[in-house]
């Protein structure tokens, strides 16, 4: 166990002992992941702010049920994707929204944009610029393709435990993680692909 | 002989280094080949490094105030002080 899960562990205890500063702590260590996670799954500030203070409410509540096995954060993660996903099926009801949908076939399976990107392509925008495009780029992408590439490569999240947040299949991880990785990747080409570079059909 | 097809639907788990060894030099070997291929390899492996580099933003103070006077209020109305080893 790293010194890291040994503190935060340290913290948990003491919060369940009723030391509310420790509690805090965790909040404070946590508060930015759980927020981002949450408007990238929501895409609303409001349902954003509203995850937010219901997770670390919930997690105050629950926090004997936290067993310690495994980490705090995977723990408090998967608090916030429930009500996160909560927020998204309330405030659309179309099937778009749909985590369950049938296994892909691989047939969606395309490189349109096939281009070398510049060697330091960041470089070029500002950070808030670069993380406006990442945003932005992660928004495009539907729901349940969204909500897999933000815990496995965002908040880098195990397949296994991606899969058992979600609820899914970890073939269906797999799966849709690769789709997502693919339509980013054609997505930020537009921006970092290196000047002069010809874009031509693949495949 | 692998297809382009191919390397494409094993893409993520050879970047997650999950494939078993002889697949994955399979696919090495049609990188190396395959400059399109090679192109897809390098960008999908860039932007997954591009997510894992990004920093959480600080939330908006007003968002923040609001979280801790509601968990305050919380903890204030349901202690945990020790009410097992009282």
């Amino acid at each position: 166990m790293s010194a890291e899960q040994t503190d935060e562990l340290a913290l948990v205890d003491r919060s369940r002992a009723g030391d509310a500063s420790a509690f805090s702590e965790l909040v404070e260590r946590y508060e930015r992941k759980i927020y981002r996670l949450a408007k990238h799954i929501t895409q609303n500030d409001e349902d954003a702010e509203d995850v937010l203070q219901e997770s670390f409410m919930k997690a105050y509540t629950h926090l004997d049920s936290f067993q310690g096995d495994s980490k705090f954060y995977t723990w408090l993660v998967r608090i916030a994707v429930n009500e996160a996903l909560m927020k998204l099926r309330k405030r659309k009801t179309d099937r778009t929204v749909s985590l369950d949908e049938p296994q892909d076939t691989g047939e969606d399976l395309v490189a349109r944009e096939i281009a070398v990107w510049d060697d330091d392509p960041e470089k070029k925008y500002s950070r808030e610029e670069l993380a406006d495009i990442l945003n932005k780029a992660v928004e495009s992408l539907k729901p349940s393709f969204r909500t897999v590439f933000v815990l496995r490569d965002i908040e880098e999240l195990s397949t296994e435990d991606t899969a058992e947040t979600l609820g899914i299949s970890v073939p269906a991880v797999k799966s849709r993680l690769l789709r997502a990785r693919l339509q980013l990747r054609e997505r930020l080409t537009r921006y970092f692909r290196r000047k002069g570079d010809d874009v031509f059909a693949y495949m | 002989m692998l297809t382009c097809k191919d390397f494409l639907n094993e893409l993520s788990e050879f970047l997650d280094e999950s494939l078993d060894p002889a697949i994955r030099a399979e696919l090495h070997k049609h990188v190396e080949e395959c400059p399109n291929c090679w192109v897809i390899l390098d960008t999908t492996q860039r932007t997954i490094k591009v997510y894992k580099g990004l920093e959480p933003q600080t939330i908006p103070p007003d968002i923040h105030s609001r979280l801790m006077t509601a968990l305050q209020k919380k903890m204030a109305a349901a202690p945990k002080s020790s009410s097992s080893s009282q």
